[in-house]
């Protein structure tokens, strides 16, 4: 359980890392933290021609925080936005759902990026970015660009890059006052993949909830307030909407009735936190 | 940097354990692959290849993480250390290492070198962790032996005996 | 050395002296020892089917590669060996690897050698083979079906063995029975899966036509006797060497044994050292696991819930080759059918059966776990039955505490205990009143909570005879007798009087090296550091048997008790020459603190070291009727180990220990999630050695069998495919799922071992299983349940009916009937702007075809209905290489069409078949509509089934979309389409 060969080239700057895409397109991953890929390049399921290495690139290693939104370089580490001592203030819902991400010792490495990058149907952080309207900031030799999280992720492990972009950044909005935010997860085992995550939102406008493990992508939809009458109604055709399907883990079954209950728990909890 | 081609083995320099180490390895050569074949530091060991079981755990620049999930051309410059680093003397154990044996949290001892690695780091960036988050720590490993409640106990334990001796006796 | 000398040294929990080494990195395991120079690395070529014949193999590109020594494959093997013995009397052969045939996914295909591990896989994806798949049968009842797909041709189908037994009066016994009371299970595969994997190092020498091989086997050795066998030499030409650690085994590395025979093969055919070290996907599909068995077991039953007599009826499934020792697991029990209860009338129908899943082999707890899951959810379903309680069924069948020793109906001698007793400590101590309070006042508060027992008899040191109760008592008489459990140790004293010891018994993290140094001490007069013990085992210099290794929970009882004996031996000697320096009786010499002495006079004494040195340095002076004492070997056998008699009756194992488990469960309301609130786990393992290393068997035991409980599945889709192929899915509990149990003791030695000790490694995963699974059956009420206790399935007694969309989502697909099933079925339809017959002619055309297969590199034509292609395939980072294959049937011009397509590459296969319709609603206007349905499976299928069916919908979707889309141009109507295709909101 070898990986295959491939070249690799440590870039030194965002020019760099870009040339390489840029020349390489879809033979080239980008090696960030690694957790996602170096298990299928092990399994030989990725087979990339040469690997990019952007962790040394100084101006992707920043975290901005400009009062209203959370911009998380390229190279930042699930670790350090794990550790920031405001995190939880400033985004709860991140702050909450990081935790769930594999384990420590592989949040020490992994990045936030990368995970968004990746695009399990299945993974945390592309969760978060969809429920909190968060962007992608892509960069190629030739242009940079933003996509909303919501329209980012097409499908299982596809999104909207072009084989030539990086995701440079995602940003994400902090925390707004009267806004609560909640996350919950079920999974066969701490630190596994999600048979179903939520995140919720509620705010003056009402509910968002987001839900991951269930559809091909994350997939976020606005309900009805908390404690209004059409949110069971709302909530199931949601749950009906995300055409779960069955697998080794839960039924297609199961799935549907944990974004039923699960879905307004959470969207309970994030009322009562917006106190 | 320039592109280091696949099929050639390339200079990895690093520090493993406070001294300097170096080898040659291909692009693709795994962590585990060029610390236990080509450095001889066969303490590090592997158990899964996909990132799961932990028993590859390594500290890298103080915190944990799989060697299996790493290339060795990563660690470039980098500060590794494993499970060979972790007693003060060749005769000698650690706190953490006397307490494993004092508690019985160990059988086959397989996993046991990833598992102090992470509850090493652990301690040192956070000296009084909750148990529950010794308890997170330790969810990233598998043991098929002990069923974890002696490798908590002796965590526990050792977490300890390690405050106790920094701050001194009179708070014991 | 110590002045005030403790009783004894057994009994106490010293601290390891294995532990310095594994805990600061210096363990010893097989990877760790390096490989000779020019040693070459095995990668192997699984087959990616569940049942495949195997038509070509082409090795020409894997040969070319340089630093590729060689790629044999399964043909080339046969050649140097010969096929593995089987257990049964039958025209089968099992080979360690595909010959013409495959049976299994993961079963070895071809083997490259290579200078490193990195290029032998490089290697393995230039091995093009052709295979043409079989129909695959994976449920053992189904391959009983006349009609199921047949295995091995040689034995007329997949019953490789059908007894039946028959014990006191079981039909009279029912015929009077006031109740009949009977429960059907289906147990699923699950193994304890060792964190390090099999290794092998082997080296053939064709001067002395000998083989060497390093392999972290576990025994038992009588293994070594096939294993010899296979590779065509004597015994005393394969040397089988262990590493001096092994990261844990649980029984499962006796299953490397194949291998070994694959490498040995491998040595000799390339004149060069082979070393394999086996990784975490090929063990999980290929390495062994428990079998999974069907039962029905019937109790005739008293009105009070005595139990009279039991009906079993077991098919057990062995996968794919009937592998020694298997079918041993069934037969591992069968003194024990009744359990801990006395049951006197007993019939049995053992039936064996072959599938197209893992072959199966030794896993902790050998039989137990599948036994005991029937019985004691029979008792649990009896005292429901006849509104009992679960306690008083047990309490009035336990085996009485003056019946011991207890000779069961099938045979087996339970050695000694106090059932009663036992378990009602475990009830006092174990808090069940407390226990049952929470229960009543969650059920109050409307909360789901339960509680469970079991009770276990656990047996241990088997019978090298049991295994031949599957044949009959005539075929067992013209095969000789085998009966019996023989322990070795022996005890070294080296020139300076300083004691080693040597055992076979091949630990893997049991703490063998502290344990006997304790016993030796002990016997000696000496400290356990004093002793050097060394357990790894080399079969052309150590003393062994067939019985040796590290199996049947058998150290304790068995290997230490031969240590002492052989210590106790020793010492005897060295007091007849110490009795003629000291002039003393040899009776009146004592050993104590490092001097042997004279009992009378503690002051007439010599140094151990001097005595043990004497008989190296100075043999002359031994008295004239005693032997030199410098090193003893001690073969020990227990005598109640006899073989099965003509009425079948076998005493299986020589020691049974008692177990009385209580779990206390609340079940979720909202997930379903079941968390233990308390475990207490009774044991009585006779006489404790170390009580340390038994709390750690018993804590180890029990995570081992919750996992198989709640998480741990040998998951196989009804075509075959495996599904559990990481671990990541194949789910191995963590320090969360794991709770501690209260761990209780109750000693009653046994009379049968030399120190009194009985085993105690299994029990949990026997009892463990079935007693979580009996609480969480009274959490929910329930009748039935089966394992693993997947909070889904338990969701469905819970959660009631589903409400009903208000719209239907426009999703393509209906969801797959069975989880893990791989088949995946879709439809769909699109509006293009084109007349049927142009559509139709496109799809006759191969360039259409090369725009709308996804990824085509080019496509050749080889009839008019027939298209083979390259193409790669894949989602997000994951891509293949595939041989497409498309052909076009059921031609009904421009009306419909069926399409066959099947696609190989290294990461598995996919085969589909889709029926196209076109339909003209206009001039210009036609309606494509399809439906079609695909499996997949291989590689991809095991590593990443949890993405798989999306990829596969994905795939297949592009396909008929490119397919609108080249007919009717790029049309904004497609996009739409698309997503519906997929499914998307």
């Amino acid at each position: 359980m070898k990986p295959a060969a491939f070249d690799y080239v440590r870039a030194e700057g965002a020019t760099e890392a870009l040339e390489v895409l840029h020349a390489e397109g879809a033979n080239a991953r980008v090696l960030a933290g690694g957790q996602s890929l170096l298990p299928m390049l092990n399994m030989r399921l990725a087979r990339p021609a040469v690997l990019v290495d952007i962790m040394a690139v100084t101006e992707w290693r920043r975290v901005d925080d400009d009062g209203s939104h959370l911009r998380i370089g390229a190279a930042v580490r699930q670790v350090e936005i794990e550790q920031r001592a405001d995190l939880a203030r400033r985004q709860p819902l991140l702050a909450a759902a990081l935790p769930w991400v594999g384990h420590a010792q592989t949040r020490s490495r992994g990045t936030v990026c990368g995970s968004v990058a990746h695009a399990d149907p299945s993974a945390e952080l592309p969760l978060v970015l969809v429920a909190l309207d968060g962007r992608v900031h892509l960069r190629s030799r030739r242009r940079a660009r933003q996509v909303p999280a919501t329209g980012f992720f097409t499908g299982m492990m596809a999104t909207a890059r072009a084989d030539d972009e990086i995701i440079e950044a995602v940003s994400l909005p902090c925390a707004k006052p009267g806004t609560g935010y909640a996350f919950r997860e079920v999974s066969r085992r701490h630190g596994d993949f999600a048979i179903i995550a939520c995140a919720a939102v509620v705010g003056e406008r009402g509910a968002r909830l987001a839900v991951g493990g269930v559809a091909d992508r994350p997939v976020t939809r606005d309900l009805p307030a908390p404690g209004s009458p059409g949110l069971p109604d709302a909530l199931n055709q949601f749950a009906w909407d995300l055409d779960a399907r069955d697998d080794l883990h839960a039924t297609a079954r199961y799935r549907r009735e944990m974004v039923r209950r699960i879905g307004r728990e959470v969207i309970e909890e994030a009322q009562r936190c917006r106190a | 940097m320039p592109r280091l081609s696949a099929d050639r083995r390339h200079q990895v320099s690093f520090t493993l354990n406070g001294r300097a180490a170096a080898g040659e390895a291909e692009p693709r050569m795994l962590l585990t692959d060029f610390l236990r074949h080509v450095i001889g530091a066969t303490g590090t060991h592997v158990g899964c290849e996909h990132g799961v079981c932990g028993a590859c755990t390594v500290q890298i620049n103080g915190h944990p993480a799989r060697a299996c999930l790493t290339l060795a051309v990563q660690v470039q410059g980098a500060d590794i250390k494993t499970v060979e680093g972790l007693a003060p003397a060749p005769e000698r154990l650690s706190v953490l290492q006397e307490s494993f044996r004092e508690h019985h949290a160990l059988q086959c001892g397989f996993c046991t070198a990833g598992i102090l690695m992470s509850l090493d780091s652990l301690f040192r960036d956070k000296p009084d962790a909750a148990e529950a988050e010794i308890r997170e720590t330790l969810a990233g490993h598998l043991c098929r032996c002990t069923g974890y409640a002696p490798i908590m106990k002796a965590a526990v334990a050792a977490q300890k005996k390690l405050r106790t001796g920094t701050e001194g006796p009179a708070n014991a | 050395m110590s002045t005030s000398a403790p009783p004894t040294w057994v009994g106490r929990s010293l601290p390891r002296v294995e532990d310095a080494a594994l805990l600061t990195g210096r363990g010893r395991y097989i990877d760790d020892l390096g490989a000779p120079p020019g040693t070459l690395h095995a990668a192997i070529l699984r087959s990616p089917h569940a049942h495949a014949s195997v038509e070509s193999i082409d090795t020409a590109r894997a040969r070319e590669l340089p630093g590729v020594a060689a790629v044999l494959t399964g043909a080339d093997i046969q050649k140097l060996t010969t096929s593995l013995v089987v257990g049964v009397k039958a025209p089968v052969e099992c080979w360690p690897i595909g010959v013409g045939r495959v049976r299994y996914v993961g079963e070895p295909v071809a083997l490259v050698l290579a200078r490193d591990r990195y290029r032998a896989e490089d290697a393995l994806d230039l091995i093009e083979v052709g295979y043409r798949p079989l129909p695959a049968v994976v449920d053992p009842r189904v391959a009983l079906d006349g009609g199921s797909p047949v295995l091995h041709e040689g034995l007329g189908g997949n019953l490789a063995s059908d007894r039946s037994f028959r014990y006191g009066d079981p039909e009279r016994a029912f015929a009077e029975a006031a109740h009949r009371i009977a429960i059907e299970i289906e147990y699923p595969r699950s193994a304890c899966t060792p964190i390090e994997t099999y290794g092998v190092v082997a080296e053939y020498d064709p001067g002395i036509d000998a083989y060497d091989v390093l392999a972290n086997f576990q025994g038992p050795f009588s293994l070594h006797a096939v294993i010899a066998r296979a590779l065509k030499v004597p015994g005393n030409r394969l040397r089988l060497r262990t590493p001096p650690e092994s990261g844990g085994s649980f029984g499962i590395k006796q299953a490397v044994f194949p291998y070994i025979v694959l490498m040995g093969a491998a040595a000799r055919a390339t004149g060069r050292p082979v070393k394999w070290i086996e990784d975490r996907l090929e063990h999980l599909a290929a390495s062994a696991c428990a079998t999974n068995r069907f039962t029905r077991l019937e109790a005739g039953v008293t009105n009070e819930g005595r139990i009279t007599a039991l009906a079993w009826d077991q098919v057990e499934d062995c996968g794919a080759h009937l592998r020694a020792p298997e079918p041993a697991t069934l037969y591992r029990m069968h003194g024990n059918m009744t359990g801990a209860y006395d049951i006197r009338h007993v019939s049995i129908r053992n039936r064996v059966v072959l599938t197209n899943k893992m072959p199966t082999g030794l896993n902790r707890g050998f039989g137990g776990p599948q036994v005991y899951f029937a019985l004691e959810r029979l008792v649990q379903r009896i005292a429901r039955t006849l509104s009992l309680d679960p306690l008083d069924v047990i309490r009035r069948n336990l085996v009485p505490a003056d019946a011991f020793p207890y000779r069961t109906a099938t045979g087996a001698l339970l050695d000694s205990g106090d059932y009663p007793t036992t378990m009602a400590k475990a009830l006092d101590q174990g808090g069940l009143a407390e226990l049952r309070r929470k229960r009543d006042a969650a059920r109050a508060a409307g909360r789901l909570y339960g509680i469970g027992y079991a009770a276990v008899v656990e047996p241990s040191v088997s019978n090298m005879g049991y295994i031949t109760t599957v044949l009959t008592a005539a075929e067992r008489r013209k095969a000789g007798p085998k009966n019996g459990a023989q322990a070795t140790a022996t005890i070294n004293l080296d020139a300076v009087g300083s004691v080693s010891v040597h055992v076979a018994s091949v630990p893997q993290g049991q703490g063998h090296r502290t344990v006997l140094a304790q016993v030796v001490a002990d016997a000696l007069g000496l400290r356990p550091q004093d002793i050097r013990v060394i357990t790894d085992m080399d079969t052309a210099k150590d003393a062994w048997s067939i019985a040796s290794g590290n199996y049947s929970s058998r150290f304790a009882p068995a290997v230490a008790g031969a240590a002492h004996l052989a210590a106790t031996r020793l010492r005897e000697r060295l007091a007849r020459i110490a009795a003629a320096q000291l002039n003393v009786p040899a009776e009146e010499v004592l050993f104590e603190g490092g001097k042997v002495r004279a009992k009378a006079n503690p002051d007439n004494a010599l140094s151990f070291s001097r005595l043990a040195a004497a008989s190296h340095w100075a043999p002359g002076t031994l008295p004239a009727d005693t032997q030199n004492a410098i090193r003893e070997t001690i073969f020990w056998t227990p005598p109640e180990l006899t073989a099965p008699t003509d009425a079948d009756e076998v005493n299986s194992s020589l020691c049974h220990g008692f177990i009385f488990d209580i779990c206390a469960v609340e079940v979720d309301r909202t997930t379903a999630e079941v968390k233990i609130d308390r475990y207490v786990t009774m044991h009585d393992c006779g006489r404790i050695l170390h009580p340390g290393m038994v709390a750690g068997q018993v804590t180890g035991g029990f995570a081992q069998a919750l996992g198989a409980a709640t998480l741990e599945e040998h998951a196989y889709a009804a075509d075959g495919s495996f599904l559990t192929g990481t671990l990541a899915d194949y789910l191995i509990p963590t320090v969360m799922e794991v709770p501690e149990p209260l761990v209780l003791h109750h000693e009653t030695p046994s009379p049968f071992t030399p120190l009194g000790a009985k085993g105690v490694g299994e029990g949990n995963c026997m009892s463990t299983p079935v007693c979580i699974a009996n609480a969480v059956a009274d959490a929910l009420d329930l009748d039935d349940i089966s394992l693993p206790l997947l909070p889904a399935r338990l969701a469905e007694h819970l959660h009631g009916p589903e409400p009903a969309p208000k719209t239907r989502p426009t999703a393509l697909a209906a969801a797959p009937a069975k989880t893990g099933e791989r088949r995946l079925f879709g439809e769909g339809q699109a509006t293009v702007a084109a007349p049927a017959a142009r559509i139709w002619a496109m799809l006759l055309d191969p360039n259409t075809l090369l725009a709308v297969v996804p990824g085509a590199h080019g496509i050749e034509k080889i009839s008019d209905t027939q298209f083979r292609a390259d193409v790669t395939l894949g989602i997000g980072p994951v891509k293949g290489r595939y041989r497409a294959e498309i052909s076009l049937s059921d031609l009904d011009p421009p009306r419909a069409v069926t399409l066959t397509g099947g696609a190989d590459g290294v990461l598995g296969f996919g085969r589909g078949r889709g029926h196209v319709t076109l339909r003209e609603e206009g001039p210009d206007r036609t309606v494509i509509a399809y439906r079609y349905e695909a499996a997949i499976g291989g590689k991809v299928a095991s590593i990443g089934g949890r993405l798989l069916d999306g990829a596969a919908r994905v795939i297949i979707g592009q396909f008929f979309q490119a397919l609108a889309a080249q007919a009717g141009g790029r049309r904004r109507g497609v996009g739409a389409w698309l997503r519906r295709l997929l499914g998307r909101p």
